[in-house]
């Protein structure tokens, strides 16, 4: 068939097309879907499942056929350039969304800051904010690492979980409050942060993200085992609760925050508490990289994304350049690892596996690395979305993983993909991030 | 055998110190060629396209429970002859190559190829979220519960004896750990001819060396690559009935740590190189094996981990690789 080029006509062509997707359906889900292994004593049997097998080949082939009419029969330069819409309508909601996007962030803020006192806020809409700020302020920190310093890091995770042991192994030995206990889980993970990225730090890109996976897998598993230590699969439980500031708690009864500040009691006070704690402390995880980005250093940080020869030839110590923005992107992710177990009042190793790291890594990835934005909408859409599909539990992971797959070809610098400067000539102006070549620099 | 027989009067573990040290060398050269079929897939793609194929270790997890399936519906159990079930094993070992050839092809032309030329890590990521696609997909169709296998293959042979006050301590090696092994170097043997005299070795060489060049000198790029991804998941698939062989259990998380510690393999070995591959399988095999063995059971993944990072510290170009000329 391949020798004889006859020239074959578009139908021809679609239909060979269509065959062939069939039958690449057929051998991926005949046999994993189409027969379905169950254990039974002695063994195990089969249980065929044909009609669904059939189902998700027509499906599949249903699909690329509306790929054949639909989308690729647009010609190439017409539809993503001419619409029926004029061009000065187009002109004008693209200021509009300029202006929009400048009025966003204040915007969003003012709502972060209302938003526990809107009429219709409840219990569950405040635990699902308070967990979409927690992937906030874990993006933010490793927006540092992968974003700004351009490596890319697989064990994120394990900095959040020295963070969450941390607090819960000081406040059970020594009993130290909260507020002591989140300094010294920041300034701990930061030092393994260190201790973990001297060895490695001289990798280039993939074998560091390698070795970060290895050392993230190290730490859970030496977590599972240190049975006396870290209480091993069991984890640890009895976390004591945040109180105010050190000055009361939010017990109900005389001396509590209720009672203290002459309100009613509610068990939301709490809840909303933990909400502010956890937006402050994402704030300052969002401000420090802001400000970082415009010192020496965070500009050393970006130079070493775009360039590390360059860097090592303006006499840049790049060994230093890295360790710091692997310390401070681990010190955010003690601070959250310690909200975390304060917020559970229980960990166990099973919060801190690879797919925790990698859902962090998707959220900057798919916000765009870099974009402090991007990784707030790329949480609340991905935390969000894991809220929407929590019917179809089962489904979920799988969705996200496509999603991922999907997202990156669409668009692989993620969905807000440009450069701010933060040196500039004149004026500022937003660079394509397709004009930086990100992560060239091994 | 006589000079190990002799050493064994020193016993100081149950059984005798070389008895013991022999039983894991076995144990460590099966588990060592399981890791070295893994680290193939990972060597060849990175060698062409300089990514981490991080879905490789689930496309291992899928030959696994192919395999699985199509040894239930054969209906193969202990009681079918030596010869007889020999010869199913290699039907089921050839219908796993094919379907987990199809996944591989499959992934790449649907994660990898758009991206190609794309910058550095996005092909990571979608190849992360192949392997979240992978196992997740597995999971809800083959269940979460793990799935016992009854042993095929029997029987084995006393390569050493050894009697003493303690009681009796034999060295075994099974039928199943003699398949495996030379199942695995046949397949080696076979694919290193493959590479060194076929129209198809010499055009993945030459795309591993200068893609762009290969391209000119009209070799089809994107076919080769398809290709490269094909052979790795068939070998991957042959691992997975290996592990399945030996393990009798599997489950749709087992790709991850495999894949990890052929990653492992590979980089030890030095990545691109494909008897690296091997080597660097065999050593982590092993490494695995006696660290099991001799210190503790618990931490065997951390010891194969911990070997990594020291292995990229001290020697980033591997046993048997080139080292890398930084160019600007």
């Amino acid at each position: 068939m391949m020798q004889h080029k006859a020239p074959q006509t578009a139908l021809r062509r679609m239909v060979t097309d269509l065959v062939t997707t069939a039958v690449i359906a057929l051998v991926i889900f005949g046999v994993m879907v189409g027969l379905k292994t169950d254990t039974i004593p002695g063994g195990l049997e089969l249980t065929p499942r044909w009609l669904a097998t059939i189902e998700i080949v027509a499906v599949v082939v249903l699909g690329r056929l509306m790929l054949h009419l639909i989308w690729w029969r647009r010609k190439p330069g017409v539809g993503a350039g001419t619409t029926w819409v004029p061009a000065r309508v187009l002109r004008g909601w693209a200021h509009t969304l300029v202006h929009l996007g400048k009025l966003a962030r204040p915007a969003l803020l003012v709502f972060a800051l209302v938003m526990p006192f809107l009429p219709f806020t409840d219990r569950y809409l405040l635990d699902l904010s308070i967990l979409v700020l927690t992937y906030i302020m874990l993006g933010w920190g490793l927006n540092i690492v992968v974003g700004l310093a351009g490596l890319l890091d697989l064990g994120y995770v394990a900095f959040y979980a020295v963070g969450a042991y941390s607090y819960a192994l000081l406040a059970a030995h020594f009993g130290w409050s909260f507020w002591l206990c989140l300094p010294l889980a920041g300034i701990l993970a930061s030092f393994w942060g260190i201790i973990l990225g001297f060895p490695v730090l001289r990798l280039r890109g993939d074998y560091l993200a390698i070795v970060t996976l290895a050392f993230g897998e190290i730490i859970r598993i030496v977590l599972l085992n240190w049975y006396w230590f870290t209480g091993g699969p069991d984890g640890l439980s009895g976390i004591p609760r945040p109180d105010f500031f050190g000055i009361v708690g939010f017990e109900r009864g005389p001396g509590g925050f209720a009672d203290t500040f002459g309100l009613e009691y509610s068990s939301l006070h709490r809840i909303i508490f933990l909400y502010f704690l956890i937006l402050a402390l994402a704030l300052l995880t969002n401000f420090v990289t802001m400000r970082l980005r415009r010192l020496p250093i965070g500009r050393a940080w970006e130079a070493l994304r775009e360039d590390e020869i360059a860097c090592r030839s303006l006499g840049l110590n790049t060994t230093t350049v890295k360790l710091s923005a692997f310390a401070t992107g681990a010190m955010f992710a003690g601070f959250a690892g310690a909200f975390f177990a304060t917020r559970q009042g229980f960990i166990s190793p099973e919060s801190f596996t690879f797919t925790e790291s990698a859902l962090v890594l998707a959220i900057v990835v798919l916000g765009g690395m870099g974009s402090q934005m991007g990784v707030v909408i790329a949480a609340v859409a991905l935390i969000g979305g894991f809220e929407v599909f929590r019917e179809f539990a089962q489904y979920r992971m799988l969705i996200f993983g496509l999603a991922m797959v999907l997202i990156m070809i669409w668009k692989p610098r993620g969905l807000i993909s440009g450069r701010e400067p933060t040196i500039f000539l004149g004026a500022r102006k937003s660079i394509s991030a397709d004009l930086v070549s990100q992560g060239e620099g091994h | 055998m006589a000079p190990f027989a002799m050493n064994g009067a020193k016993s100081k573990m149950q059984g005798g110190l070389m008895e013991y040290f022999v039983q894991q060398l076995v144990n460590g050269v099966t588990l060592g060629s399981i890791y070295g079929l893994i680290a193939i897939g990972y060597t060849l793609v990175y060698g062409i396209v300089g990514m981490i194929n991080f879905a490789h270790g689930d496309i291992f997890m899928v030959g696994a429970f192919v395999a699985l399936i199509v040894i239930t519906a054969l209906g193969l159990t202990a009681s079918t002859g030596l010869g007889l079930s020999i010869l199913a094993l290699i039907l089921v070992l050839v219908i796993s190559m094919v379907v987990a050839s199809v996944y591989g092809w499959t992934v790449e032309r649907v994660a990898y190829r758009p991206l190609r030329g794309s910058f550095r890590l996005a092909p990571l990521i979608t190849a992360i979220g192949m392997s979240i696609v992978l196992q997740n997909f597995v999971q809800i169709s083959q269940g979460a519960r793990v799935k016992p296998l009854q042993p095929i293959i029997s029987g084995g042979h006393t390569l050493m004896r050894r009697v003493d006050a303690q009681g009796e301590f034999a060295v075994q090696i099974s039928n199943m750990q003699i398949f495996i092994i030379v199942i695995t170097f046949s397949l080696m043997v076979a694919f290193t001819l493959l590479i060194a005299k076929t129209p198809l070795g010499r055009a993945q060489r030459a795309c591993e060396q200068d893609t762009k060049m290969a391209a000119l000198s009209g070799i089809n790029v994107d076919h080769t690559i398809s290709l490269t991804f094909v052979l790795g998941a068939a070998l991957a698939a042959v691992a997975g009935l290996m592990f399945l062989l030996y393990y009798g259990v599997i489950d749709f998380f087992i790709g991850f740590v495999a894949g990890v510690k052929a990653f492992t393999a590979a980089v030890l070995g030095g990545i691109g190189s494909l008897p690296g591959a091997m080597l660097g399988g065999m050593v982590i095999g092993l490494i695995e094996t006696f660290w099991s063995a001799y210190f503790s059971i618990e931490y065997k993944d951390v010891a194969a981990f911990a070997m990594l990072a020291l292995v990229l510290i001290f020697l980033p170009q591997g046993l048997l690789g080139k080292p890398e000329v930084e160019k600007v």
